[in-house]
């Protein structure tokens, strides 16, 4: 199966291989120059790795960006405890689909990245905790594990250097929470998906209260590159803060959605008037969600001039998230898209924190009531203060996550809003 | 660090504007709750982890990015807190509005209102209006099994009592189902808390009405109930309680913190044995002469009272010590009863040896199968003596007799001849013959007993909830409890009339206050030596020594 759309300007680091299943047995992959990075990780030493991931600039790819080499220097260089490499496989961020498709097109790719990863951090173990949803994947994923345990990959002695690295499959319920990370420690512990209060963090207490780190799928893909080519090869991409190459997955209104690889800066509006072949009927561009549907949402203007890159998004009145750029184009309904976020957000709020847990309801059935045509414009003040009373009072950022659409989709289409307050219309006709 | 002259298991910090001095390690929340400040909070519980999960102990602290849990944030030297910001005062108004997005505010009939946390703190803090116009959810009621009763509708998801099954009690049949604001608190399996000895103690820890006890449910409101600080009679741990009173009736038992005894804590055995307190047919006046020698028939319930001469206490008290006197180094047996507080247990002691020659000092009590623990405070045992103070009566040279049952044994006492004591045991399973060849048989108790019939003299005695006394727990340790009823009119302390009579007999002073009857308790026996009433205070101080007594084997 071809891979749906592709682009002269991708740089196709990580999905080269997307669509060619030859791409996701051992000797196919072999073929492509697999597992060279953990071989090459094994012979520098853990050490060398660290120093190789922190050149490289390699940033979070779950969608807050944290700096890679950095997180994984945060373990406890002695090994009185376990320690345990988490990876975050429970991709469910609307909007988001680029894990999914390394783990189906790429699977290797993933358990090289574990393998170095857990080699860095000095884990025996690594769980890789994947999204209830994601049947085809997980069963692509366990087939590719179960090749790399035979030929010695994974298991008790990775490629005959005497250091094992277990590598086990989680699949999770189906709950957007466990894909907060601590949540997701808690899911894997067998408790109730709730994030935790950090501190304690992560590397000191983690999963089953051991030093614990957890990247997510694209992080550790891009990490086993950069462990096989080394960091400095990694900058060759991107900007100064953020080098290298990211997944985009565009959806909405433009002629072809898709995953991209890019490198980081790629301006966005030549990713939606070029890479995906411009706007659907040719219709006027009205607001770009860039980072997945919890970031705020953005208006044609501040579009014009925005880089795809951590600091241009956040420059831009944004966050680049992890990069899910939903477009959307003048026959866009705001309120009901906001509403539907709101919907999803209150469906996916563990219930632990108050703000949250009534935050979260009480705004979807506010702008439910709006778009029925029975809102009032003190509604839209309430929801201001709501948002605002959601936001930075949780223990994890859930409810954060629908403050930043209904804040900026208010400021920035409060027209929208008035016209179904004021006169009952409907903006846009999706 | 320079040297301020200050112990170094201590931070100093600015709460409010005010210097406070917190132990190292206590978190922000108890550090501003030792100096006064009570920062609001539903998840945190002291007996309990901390989830920082209900964001109403928000506080801002200078140089944090944004407002921290003052429940799991520790208190550091020179740290710079605000409970009253505007940021916080901001947030916990939006918190408490959050709150009662779903909430019924069925205040008028939940019986929480009045004690309620979260009625309080909006109150004190919430919006004058509700903006909330949705309808809400409704969950309903479900019953837990056991005392407990769930109206999911009022929860604020504090979880606390999720966190009591699984932290101290042990025994995880509590938890959270669904999510977002669906979640609710569930049992896992039908029988729910049907069984789980301390399960009663969620209905205490929850803030709100969510958690309510059937037993008391609409039976009192909080604002008519007053609390009396008091020891647990239901076994011999003595957990520290309040006993919570209406129309001169205990309505309910709360546990009273106490870290040395029983934490935060009480099992539902003792929470649900006071109706012995309450009981009527109290006897109301002293009664004197033996109706069945007199030949007179007894009642259908085997009374004789109506054919007994009721008396004023002089009068009674007057012709008991000449009756005595008469007697005097006779031989004399006892009975008394582990319910009954130290101060009585020795009066009577000091009658008997005045009286004459003390053959036989016994007292029966009731004893369970099996103690019953809770793991999460080992401190805390269900006892298998079923009464506060047999402890007590061993140190006061009372020696156990009867069953398990706390029947049988007084074969020796029942056909003595001499003079015959007997407090606060009813003697139920005594045959109407008990005491019929005494010389003399005096009974002193709450109510009438068919086998008090042949008492020369029968007395009126208050229970403990009706004065004040002290008890012998099974660690060893004195405890005070206060009066929390009034008594029948006639009912006296037996401390007080007993050392009244043994003072004319020359067997010590007449007290006129239960801490003067201590005192002269903690003179006359070497265990309670050092002991003073006033210094117990309300939480009670060890023996010197650990109970020799007839208590836990």
């Amino acid at each position: 199966m071809a891979y749906p759309y592709r682009h002269e300007k991708e740089v196709r680091l990580m999905s080269d291989a997307f669509g060619d299943p030859a791409a996701r047995t051992l000797e196919g992959w072999k073929a492509r120059g697999g597992y060279q990075g953990i071989a090459r990780a094994l012979e520098i030493g853990r050490e060398a790795v660290l120093a190789d991931m922190k050149a490289s600039g390699l940033r979070g790819r779950g969608g807050a960006g944290f700096p890679t080499g950095l997180k994984w220097s945060f373990m406890p260089k002695d090994a009185k405890r376990p320690h345990y490499l988490l990876c975050n496989a429970d991709e469910s961020e609307p909007g988001t689909f680029k894990d999914r498709e390394i783990i189906r097109w790429t699977p290797h790719l993933l358990i090289e990245g574990c393998l170095v990863g857990a080699y860095a951090i000095g884990a025996d173990h690594c769980y890789v905790y994947l999204r209830g949803e994601f049947f085809e994947a997980t069963q692509v994923l366990a087939k590719a594990l179960e090749e790399a345990y035979a030929a010695g990959l994974a298991g008790p002695d990775v490629l005959g250097s005497g250091v094992k690295i277990d590598v086990t499959l989680h699949v999770g319920a189906g709950a957007y929470i466990c894909g907060e990370e601590t949540g997701l420690m808690s899911s894997l512990e067998g408790r109730r998906g709730e994030p935790r209060i950090k501190p304690p963090f992560p590397a000191a207490s983690g999963v089953f209260g051991m030093p614990t780190t957890i990247n997510n799928v694209e992080t550790l893909a891009a990490a086993a590159l950069v462990a096989r080519h080394g960091g400095e090869w990694y900058r060759q991409w991107g900007t100064e803060k953020s080098p290298g190459t990211k997944l985009f997955c565009v959806s909405g209104h433009v002629k072809r959605p898709g995953n991209y690889e890019l490198p980081l800066g790629f301006p966005l509006m030549e990713l939606v008037e070029d890479v995906c072949g411009g706007m659907r009927n040719g219709a006027a561009l009205k607001a770009v969600i860039p980072g997945g549907s919890s970031v705020p949402i953005m208006d044609a203007e501040e579009c014009a001039s925005c880089e795809l890159c951590y600091e241009g998004v956040e420059a831009a009145g944004s966050m680049l998230g992890c990069a899910s750029v939903i477009v959307m184009d003048e026959t866009a309904d705001v309120v009901k898209q906001v509403r539907r976020m709101a919907d999803f957000y209150a469906h996916e709020s563990c219930g632990q924190c108050t703000p949250c847990r009534e935050g979260t309801s009480w705004a979807a059935r506010i702008l439910r009531r709006i778009e029925d045509g029975r809102g009032t414009e003190e509604d839209l003040d309430t929801l201001l203060q709501i948002s605002d009373q959601m936001t930075g009072t949780t223990i994890c950022v859930l409810s954060d996550s629908l403050a930043a659409p209904v804040i900026s989709s208010i400021e920035k289409f409060r027209d929208d809003y008035l016209a179904l307050i004021r006169r009952g219309e409907r903006v846009g006709a999706a | 660090m320079p040297d301020n002259g200050r112990k170094p298991e201590t931070v100093a910090l600015t709460i409010d504007g005010r210097e406070v001095v917190a132990p190292k390690g206590a978190s922000l929340l108890q550090a501003a709750a030792g100096a006064g400040i009570e920062v609001p909070h539903y998840c945190y519980h002291p007996g309990l982890s901390a989830p920082a999960q209900c964001r109403v102990c928000l506080v801002e602290v200078e140089g944090a990015p944004k407002l921290q849990p003052a429940c799991v944030t520790p208190a550091q030297d020179g740290q710079v807190v605000r409970t009253d910001g505007d940021e916080a005062v901001k947030m916990r108004k939006g918190v408490f509005e959050f709150y009662l997005v779903n909430h019924p505010l069925d205040c008028p009939i939940c019986d929480m209102s009045g004690e309620c946390k979260l009625q309080d703190y909006v109150f004190a803090e919430g919006r004058d209006h509700g903006r909330a116009h949705e309808p809400k959810r409704v969950f309903g009621r479900d019953d837990f099994g056991g005392d407990v009763l769930y109206y999911g509708d009022r929860c604020v998801m504090c979880t606390r009592c999720v966190r009591f099954m699984e932290e101290v009690a042990g025994d995880a049949r509590l938890t959270v189902v669904e999510r977002g604001n669906r979640a609710v608190i569930d049992t896992f399996f039908d029988e729910g808390l049907e069984g789980a000895a301390f399960a009663g103690n969620v209905v205490d820890i929850c803030p709100v009405g969510a958690l309510v006890s059937k037993e008391f449910l609409h039976k009192a409101r909080a604002w008519d109930l007053d609390h009396t600080p008091s020891v647990c009679a239901g076994c011999s741990q003595g957990c520290n309680i309040e006993l919570h009173t209406r129309d001169n009736l205990v309505q309910r038992i709360k546990p009273r913190e106490n870290q040395e005894v029983n934490g935060h804590w009480m099992c539902d055995y003792g929470r649900e044995s006071y109706e012995w307190l309450n009981r009527p047919g109290r006897l109301a006046a002293p009664l004197v002469g033996r109706a069945r020698e007199r030949g007179l028939a007894t009642d259908e319930r085997g009374l004789a009272a109506s054919e007994r001469t009721p008396a004023e206490w002089p009068d009674a008290l007057d012709r008991l010590r000449a009756r005595v006197e008469e007697l005097r180094g006779a031989d004399v047996r006892v009975v008394a009863s582990g319910l009954w507080p130290n101060e009585g247990l020795a009066a009577l002691d000091a009658l008997a040896q005045a009286a004459g020659t003390v053959e036989q000092r016994v007292f029966r009590s009731p004893r369970a199968q099996d103690e019953e623990p809770l793991p999460g405070f080992p401190l805390l045992i269900r006892r298998r003596d079923l009464a506060p103070n047999v402890d007590g009566a061993g140190l006061l040279g009372f020696e156990r007799a009867g069953d398990d049952q706390g029947e049988g044994g007084l074969e020796a006492v029942a056909d003595h001849d001499g003079v015959l004591l007997v407090l606060g045991d009813e003697l139920r399973d005594q045959p109407e013959g008990f005491g019929a060849r005494a010389a003399l048989f005096v009974y002193l108790g709450t109510h009438d007993s068919p086998a008090a019939a042949n008492a020369d003299f029968v007395l009126p005695v208050t229970t403990f909830a009706e004065q004040e006394g002290t008890f012998v727990n099974a660690q060893g340790r004195v405890q005070r409890f206060q009066q929390a009823l009034r008594p029948p009119a006639g009912a006296r302390p037996a401390w007080l009339v007993l050392g009244a009579l043994a003072a004319t007999l020359g067997g010590g002073r007449p007290h006129a206050r239960a801490d003067a009857a201590f005192a002269s308790l903690a003179a006359a026996h070497p265990a309670f030596a050092g002991l003073e009433y006033d210094a117990l205070g309300l939480a009670g101080a060890p023996l010197a020594a650990a109970p020799a007594g007839a208590g836990t084997s």
